[in-house]
């Protein structure tokens, strides 16, 4: 089982955090500074995974964003990276060829995403045409939630 | 109210978005703390309104400051607020705040239940969705209690949306609250086989988990997850389905057996890869990982298919690879140590090539090979033809060919000269006796030299006393030549009680060296003159003759089947007419013996072989020959060796350094060592003519992508020299300038430049400057190295591009273009139009490269396609920045349609009978390779599979990312009949084959 999962800039600023186990705020700030020193710090031709504590680390790096999973020792280290990479696939399709920006401004929708491809730190759907389908959807369904809310029809003008 | 309605309305439109909020919080670098305080402040008002767009908006805020760190546990309540209202967007929001930032001790978690209870049930199927995501990270045991039974519902729903979500959240509903368990696994179970492969799929997860912490309460699953894993084509679901096996495995060592089979054709498959992986520098660490599993491995077949990948996988191109050959050696004389195997042949011809090619590994090699010589009764025990006993073939040719080299020729004599040797196979008893006299004559040489007379006398005797055996064998080889070599003696003896000395005369048999020669060395030897080549020297042989050359019938143009089958029409009674014949000729051939006891043995290897009882010894230690080397300490010796050559090469580049502060261009200076820096330890003799040409592969980090999505590779190096004799040429006069000028221009606009029109052209920007920072070189190297199209989509071809910025500048918006043909067109992003270009998402700073995925539609797949295309960019230095434009071609070959897929013999069969597939053959001209490596090389570059390998012939098999079914038969004689159903496609991919092999 995925334990938790870390988008962050190679300047150290975190951009997305999933925690698939209750982790007190405290620990969790603690994991990830720990955690951000240690992958920055390698040297791009080093290997992707490492052990850390009692998990084991699988990082991989997309331009200026590292995407890192901390999965138990029982887990495949490749089909972690795996993981990763489907879930870059997943946000490149959705934001059409996704950049670090996209990811800052849209946090939420790469929650979304993120929600919709894994749950509970398991991977929900294998398949990128159903979890791209199940987000448009409910983005549909946010649209018509917001679109007869204008402003003028709040104030009753209209 | 309405007032209030109103104020708020106004107030919103007022309101800071999450998007105000990042794009402040990145404008205020310097006092960020201090903003995000003002922000908090008036979210804290935003959440005392009514409004509940303005608290979700809050909310949302909330939620980004506290991935930043901040605390908001304060507005638990208020999140709590936004997840029960009943529109879906704030709802959704509630629900992501919610799992973002409650935890089990957060108290507010109780007030939900019936919200989420609520929720669960809702006719509308992404509100359940979004219920059941959020509960899953912040479900707690008093949570999982109440809804356990809501969320058990929820698994026979009838949305596979709502079913998968419901089963993986099952999970943490057990780890919470493990009474639920029981109750919940029977429907759990029936999820295995959910027609809606998501849902099964989550199904595995879930039982995978549970299984890992007490696999005995699983065991009574194994079947159905048999049945998943030789049913399943989903790789994720097989990843954690074989990890399951690996818990169970232990408990019921019966599922071992049953797994062997479907786990090694997975196994095959990553073999294959590794073929192409290997590199000076990882090889032997591949290797050892090799040697572990075939240590482990359970089953010949396995175990021999791990031997010749290793062998493939060291010898392929040349031994190009290998750097310490006493490693290898080493190698090869550990895996002689495998019991049954079926490759002893295939083992000793690398130790005959490696000791005869690499002249610096013979001390080495022979010592080796005298001490298995020594320790032969290890191996004898199997002998099966083409058995391990092969080896002491190689052996003793190598003990007796170097005999200078031994350490102790006269025990090795001895142990070549042994009764036991009497139960070889003829052909490895011939070279024993061949090979003894060579020994004979070293051995007579040292001896003579010595001046104890009696000890040569001795040595003569010895011969004279143990050749007599293998006059007597049945072998007409080995009868022959121990008759010839033992009269030989004889009169050696006689001349030796004379006193004569005759070492020299007797090592004169055996002068010269044997020299390896170069498959292609007959194209040097020149033609004699009046000697006619093409002229006939007898008359033609009639056409009939050619019978036994022509295809198997399954690959046949006309029905062979006709006349094979008047083959077997021949009735009983001529059978046993013809046996009894035989029978008879057979008894009255004096070199016939009947039915030998080894003989025997060679029919039993087939199927029943499982049933003979064996008894397993437990050896907890491995099995040491003394005097054997084990390959290990080589893998460490070598890394100290590298090290150390490391070492000094950084020092001899420090001072290098010092020399040349000019810096020309580039280097890797940081990282490990390079492929190029690694020195072999003892070079290989290569004799083909010329070398072959290194085969330029994704470096192993970049293989992994190739692994995990199919894509086409392309590199593009941008490289940029600055120019080191500046000065020299700021002196030279106009002429010379105005040539730069040309040159430079030349690479701004290179696409239409017929070199005429220079002048005219000219937009004098650059131009005009006068001493130019730097004259900007750029080179563009661009490699289709592993195209593979889209498995899923049939009209889809996924080009991953790797840019790497080998210059000094930072390199910008830089875009991508195509030049759309008919049959295939780059996939823009929506509303751009034809003729946009793809805009690459990153920058690329000094020496960093990045991979951009590009999508094609393409049509038809039945003929390559080359596709041209530019890449502009911007290349922006401290004080200015450039425009560059750089043209380049892709080439789509038809392989990259075809997707390496397994398939079984009669599955295979099957289709070449259907007769819906049409033929073509190919024959290869000059290809001097092992026929293994041949088909390695066709299955790595062309994406085939083989289906089965039958001595000279292998049938092969690959499908297009369109169905299009392509076989090939290969023998040994270079020749490829193929079949597929659509002849365009196929002649292509032939073609790309024939120039594949063309290159080597």
């Amino acid at each position: 089982m995925m334990r938790f999962m870390l988008l962050f800039s190679r300047q150290g600023k975190l951009r997305l955090q999933k925690w698939y186990t209750a982790t007190a705020e405290r620990d969790k700030k603690k994991m990830v500074r720990d955690l951000m020193q240690i992958v920055l710090a390698r040297k791009p031709k080093m290997c992707s995974f490492l052990e850390w504590r009692d998990l084991k680390i699988v990082y991989k790096r997309y331009a200026s964003l590292y995407f890192c999973c901390a999965v138990e020792e029982q887990d495949n280290e490749l089909i972690t990276l795996e993981v990763i990479h489907r879930f870059v696939e997943l946000l490149d399709k959705y934001f059409g060829s996704v950049c670090e920006l996209d990811i800052i401004f849209n946090f939420e929708k790469a929650y979304f995403i993120l929600d919709e491809f894994l749950m509970g730190g398991e991977i929900q759907d294998t398949s990128k045409k159903s979890v791209l389908k199940a987000i448009e959807q409910s983005d549909l369904l946010q649209e018509e939630d917001e679109s007869p809310r204008s402003v003028l029809e709040e104030m009753g003008l209209a | 109210m309405a007032l209030k309605i109103v104020k708020g309305s106004i107030d919103r439109m007022f309101d800071k978005n999450l998007q105000d909020l990042v794009r402040g919080i990145r404008n205020h670098k310097e006092d960020e703390a201090k903003y995000i305080s003002t922000c908090i402040d008036e979210i804290k008002q935003e959440l005392k309104q009514d409004n509940i767009a303005v608290k979700a908006n809050a909310v949302c805020k909330l939620t980004y400051l506290q991935m930043l760190g901040y605390d908001v546990s304060w507005a638990a309540f208020n999140i709590v607020e936004v997840m029960s209202s009943s529109k879906f967007t704030y709802k959704r929001i509630g629900y992501l705040a919610a799992s973002q930032c409650f935890h089990e001790s957060t108290d507010v978690i109780m007030l939900t239940t019936n919200q989420i209870r609520k929720d669960l049930s809702s006719p509308n199927q992404y509100d359940t969705g979004v219920a059941l995501t959020g509960l899953s990270c912040f479900v707690t045991p008093d949570l999982a209690r109440d809804l356990a039974n809501d969320i058990m519902t929820l698994m026979s729903h009838t949305k596979p949306y709502i079913r998968k979500k419901a089963v993986l959240i099952m999970y943490k509903v057990f780890l919470k609250y493990p009474e639920s368990l029981r109750p919940a696994f029977p429907r759990l179970k029936e999820k295995l086989e959910d027609p809606d492969p998501g849902v099964q799929s989550a199904a595995v997860n879930v039982i995978c988990e549970l299984a890992r912490r007490n696999p005995k309460n699983y065991l009574s699953l194994a079947p159905l997850f048999f049945k998943l894993m030789t049913s399943s084509t989903n790789n994720w679901v097989l990843i954690k389905i074989i990890k399951l096996f690996g818990a169970l495995t232990p408990l019921e060592p019966r599922l071992g057996k049953k797994l062997i089979e479907p786990l090694t054709n997975l196994i095959h498959r990553a073999l294959d890869l590794l073929y192409g992986m290997v590199s000076k520098k990882n090889l032997m660490e591949i290797v050892k990982k090799l040697m572990l599993h075939v240590d482990k491995a359970e089953g010949t077949t396995y175990r021999d298919e791990l031997l010749t990948k290793i062998i493939d996988i060291c010898s392929q191109s040349n031994y190009q690879y290998i750097t310490n050959f006493e490693w290898y050696i080493s190698i090869l004389v550990e895996l002689t140590r495998l019991e049954g195997t079926r490759h002893g042949h295939l083992i000793a011809s690398q130790m005959l090539d490696v000791a005869i090619r690499v002249k610096a590994i013979r001390i080495f090699a022979v010592a080796q090979m005298a001490t298995l010589l020594d320790n032969a009764h290890l191996l004898t025990g199997n002998m099966q033809r083409n058995g391990i006993c092969e080896v002491l073939y190689a052996a003793a040719w190598i003990c007796g060919e170097f005999s200078e080299h031994l350490e102790n020729p006269m025990q090795t004599l001895e142990a070549m000269l042994r009764p036991k040797v009497a139960t070889l196979p003829g052909h490895i008893q011939a070279v024993y006796v061949q090979n003894a006299a060579k020994l004979f004559s070293t051995v007579l040489k040292s001896q003579e030299g010595s001046t104890e007379g009696t000890a040569a006398q001795e040595t003569s005797q010895l011969m004279i006393d143990r050749l007599p055996l293998f006059v007597q064998s049945a072998n007409l080889e080995v009868q022959e030549r121990a008759s010839c070599i033992l009269q030989l003696v004889k009169y050696i003896q006689k001349l030796q009680q004379k006193e004569v000395e005759v070492a020299e005369e007797v090592s004169a048999l055996f002068a010269g060296e044997l020299n390896p020669v170069a498959p292609k060395a007959q194209k040097k030897v020149p033609v004699p003159e009046g000697l006619d080549l093409d002229a006939w020297i007898n008359e033609p042989p009639s056409e009939s003759e050619s019978e036994d050359e022509q295809p198997k019938a399954i690959f046949a143009k006309e029905e062979p089947k006709h006349s094979r089958s008047r083959h077997t029409e021949v009735d009983e009674k001529e059978l046993a007419r013809r046996r009894e014949a035989r029978k008879q000729e057979q008894a009255n051939n004096p070199f016939y013996i009947k039915a030998s006891p080894s003989s025997q043995k060679v029919y039993q290897e087939s199927p029943g072989v499982e049933h003979i009882p064996v008894v397993q010894i437990d050896l907890t230690v491995p099995l040491k020959v003394p005097g054997l080397p084990m390959s290990d300490q080589y893998l460490k010796l070598e890394e100290e060796r590298r090290q150390k050559e490391r070492a000094d090469k950084k020092k001899k580049e420090k001072k290098k350094r010092k020399e040349k502060r000019s810096g020309r261009g580039r280097r890797h200076d940081s990282g490990p060592e390079s492929e190029e820096d690694i020195t072999p330890a003892h070079m290989v003799d290569i004799v083909t003519e010329e070398m072959p040409e290194t085969y330029i592969l994704p470096t192993p980090d970049n293989r992994l992508l190739t692994m995990s999505s199919t894509s086409i590779f392309l590199f593009f190096f941008i490289e940029q020299k600055s120019s080191k004799h500046k000065k020299k040429k700021q002196k030279k006069e106009k002429e010379e300038k105005e040539k730069k000028k040309k040159k430079k221009h030349h690479h701004h606009h290179r696409h239409h430049s017929d070199g005429g029109a220079d002048e005219s052209v000219q937009n004098g920007t650059v131009e005009d400057e006068e001493p130019l920072p730097v004259s900007m070189c750029l080179t563009l190297n661009h490699k289709v190295c592993d195209i593979q199209g889209n498995l899923q989509d049939g009209s889809q071809v996924v080009v991953s591009v790797i840019f790497e910025n080998k210059c000094d500048s930072l390199l910008k918006s830089m875009e991508f273009n195509v030049l759309d043909s008919l049959n295939s067109k780059l996939q823009r992003p929506e509303g751009s139009g034809p003729h946009d270009g793809f805009t690459v998402p990153f920058q690329l700073p000094p020496g960093v490269s990045n991979e951009a995925r590009l999508v094609f539609t393409v049509q038809s797949i039945v003929m390559p396609q080359k596709m041209k295309g530019t890449l502009t960019f911007i290349v922006k230095n401290e004080d200015s920045s450039i425009h560059e434009k750089l043209d380049f071609k892709l080439h789509f070959t038809c392989t990259s349609y075809l997707i390496t897929t397994p398939c079984y013999s009669d599955a295979f069969a099957k289709l070449l009978e259907s007769g819906d597939l049409k033929c073509s053959s190919v024959r290869l001209e000059e290809v001097n390779m092992p026929f293994h490596h041949l088909l390695a090389r066709i299955c790595f570059h062309h994406h085939f599979s083989v289906v089965e390998r039958i001595d000279s012939c292998a049938s092969m098999y690959s499908r297009s990312i369109q169905g299009h079914h392509v076989c090939l038969l290969v023998k040994t004689t270079v020749s490829i009949d193929a079949k597929c159903d659509e002849p365009t496609l196929l002649g292509n991919v032939l073609d790309e084959i024939k120039q594949t092999f063309s290159q080597c």
